[in-house]
């Protein structure tokens, strides 16, 4: 198997009954939203808030079966990001706190936090979602929460052909390491830059070809949604809602300076 | 730093972040109305396999300048490729579904992720490019160049673009000027990177399918089939002659502008930072040379040293532990 495969959708979704995994996707959708945007407001110094937020987090993370090493392992995405905010303390003006040996900011280190809680709940945020939901779920919910059509059929048109455009590059890749082909500098790159041109060409006309397709089976530029899964209730939305809702009970409960 | 791009929940304060998700919905709305009026039916599957490729291209990782891997943004590929308008909308799909399926950037850091990653380079991108195509010949090379060179300022502005929202909502105190230098320094270096395998992957289908470049729907065949094969080593030695050039040219612009900004922040209460910065007393402080009279020869000679610097140093992060590995395993 190639590499790449570990970042498509196969493997994003985690099967599952939970309770979190039937709820209604638009309603889903929405609760994330408001989640993230609970989060994203709050003001870095109401640290108990966060640490509600984290409990909220971890209870829905459990509520849906997902384990410690699948989270820990998605969240790896935001390390990069973590690592910068950990050098924020050190150059935001002058020291002004003393851990030990370290000089460092106090408002450094305040961003530095503000940085890694709110990146860490918004990623565990979107990790519950995409490993409750299948794409296709996903799609119904964004057109039902009134995303354009246009919008949500290039997305679901990206998902349905991402794997073989994947396959095709790693085919590529494959032949030209078969071909003792490895770059390691810049001016090696044209045989990477002329597959991913090739790769576009093929693409384009894999597009013309479906497009084509399309029409002989009647499209004439609107796409007719499936929407097959089932409306949400009352009580759909009001248990989406309910981590948004809890994290802001923890932020009006938490307000401490 | 891929840091400007990507940003995740909480990198910048929420009133830029609500600010900048408004206006990228707004622009990326006109986007969408215009060209699906201008496009025909096929708008909805080429966008679709667009965005595919674009997601595929970005995994690919290649060599950039200082030894590192870094991969394709394609911000203005896609424009060059699909025209701007639609090369926006396909990157900005591909940046929404990295934050909301891949956890890759942040849901309420949307705004200011898309326009740095596809609304600046895709339309700024696409602007250079019709630029530089005036100062170039109209062949299969000059666009290839022209591409090539538009990309890497595509980089360059979203970096720069990533720095003006920074100003206006910093989550931290570092100065302007730090974050300034540090993003766009190093998307010079990335930019290189850009503008080699954009300026590589234009040329590759403008040799199978140069019907559909959209930047080079304006040429006749005859034009097209005109032009010399540029190797990649060309291409190389001269990305990193004009990534010294832009160096020096930008160091002008940082010497001058960014006070000017912050002058405005200032004014508005927006600016949390007046302490000098501990390397204040560093001999290029402040984008200058110390010691040669001239200001724009001594921002200039700053402006290269530190992109050559940056090259350096990066080459020996990472060359070195890669050459001692094969030392050590053979």
């Amino acid at each position: 198997m190639s590499p790449h495969h570990g970042f498509t959708h196969i493997h994003l979704h985690v099967h599952g009954t939970s309770a979190v995994h039937r709820l209604v996707p638009e309603a889903k959708l929405a609760g994330l939203l408001a989640f993230v945007l609970v989060v994203a407001l709050t003001p870095r110094t109401w640290v108990l808030a966060f640490v509600g937020y984290l409990l909220i987090a971890i209870g829905v993370a459990t509520l849906a079966g997902l384990r410690v090493p699948l989270m820990l392992r998605r969240l790896t995405a935001i390390i990069p990001f973590l690592l910068f905010a950990l050098l924020l303390p050190f150059f935001s003006g002058p020291p002004t706190a003393d851990l030990g040996p370290l000089e460092m900011s106090r408002e450094g280190l305040w961003s530095a936090w503000n940085i890694v809680a709110k990146a860490t709940l918004g990623a565990a945020a979107s990790i519950v979602l995409t490993a409750t939901t299948p794409i296709p779920d996903v799609l119904t919910g964004l057109s039902r929460l009134r995303v354009p059509a246009v919008l949500v059929g290039i997305v679901a048109f990206m998902f349905r052909y991402l794997d073989l455009i994947m396959d095709d590059l790693s085919r590529m890749r494959r032949a030209m390491a078969a071909r003792a082909y490895e770059p390691r500098r810049p001016w090696q790159l044209g045989p990477t830059a002329a597959s991913l041109g090739a790769l576009f060409a093929r693409t384009f006309e894999r597009g013309e070809r479906i497009h084509r397709a399309m029409v002989a089976r009647g499209f004439e530029g609107s796409m007719p949604m499936l929407d097959s899964s089932k409306v949400g209730t009352t009580r759909d939305w009001v248990s989406a809602m309910t981590p948004a809702l809890l994290a802001a009970v923890s932020a009006t409960g938490g307000g401490w300076t | 730093m891929v840091l400007a791009m990507h940003a995740p929940d909480g990198f910048l304060e929420p009133p830029v972040a609500g600010a900048t998700a408004l206006l990228a919905m707004a622009i990326l709305g006109f986007a969408l109305r215009s060209s699906t009026n201008s496009y025909d039916d096929r708008s909805i599957p080429l966008a679709g396999v667009s965005a595919a490729f674009v997601f595929a291209a970005q995994m690919v990782n290649f060599p950039v300048a200082a030894g590192t891997t870094g991969h394709l943004m394609g911000g203005a590929l896609a424009a060059i490729l699909l025209g701007p308008r639609m090369g926006a909308i396909v990157v900005a799909i591909v940046v929404a579904v990295q934050a909301l399926l891949f956890a890759d950037g942040g849901l309420t850091a949307l705004g200011y992720n898309t326009i740095n990653m596809a609304i600046v380079p895709a339309f700024g991108g696409w602007a250079a490019f019709r630029g530089f195509q005036r100062l170039f010949p109209r062949s299969r090379t000059g666009v290839t160049g022209a591409a090539s060179l538009a990309s890497g300022v595509s980089v360059v502005l979203g970096a720069m673009a990533f720095s003006l929202q920074w100003l206006f909502g910093a989550s931290s105190p570092v100065a302007f000027d730090t974050v300034f230098g540090a993003v766009v320094g190093v998307h010079i270096l990335i930019g290189i990177g850009e503008g080699l395998i954009t300026g590589l992957v234009v040329a590759a289908v403008l040799t199978t399918r140069p019907d559909v470049v959209a930047g080079a729907a304006d040429l006749n065949p005859s034009e097209l089939g005109s032009g010399r094969h540029v190797t990649a080593r060309t291409f190389a030695i001269a990305g990193t002659l004009v990534a010294l050039t832009v160096a020096m040219v930008l160091s002008q612009f940082s010497a001058g502008s960014p006070d000017g900004l912050e002058r405005v922040a200032e004014t508005e209460g927006l600016s949390s930072q007046a302490e000098p910065h501990p390397l204040a007393g560093s001999i290029f402080a402040d984008y200058a040379t110390q010691g040669i009279a001239n200001e724009t020869a001594s921002l200039a000679i700053a402006g290269a040293s530190g992109a050559i610097l940056t090259l350096v140093v990066g080459w020996g992060i990472a060359d070195g532990p890669r050459r001692w590995a094969a030392r050590t395993t053979s």
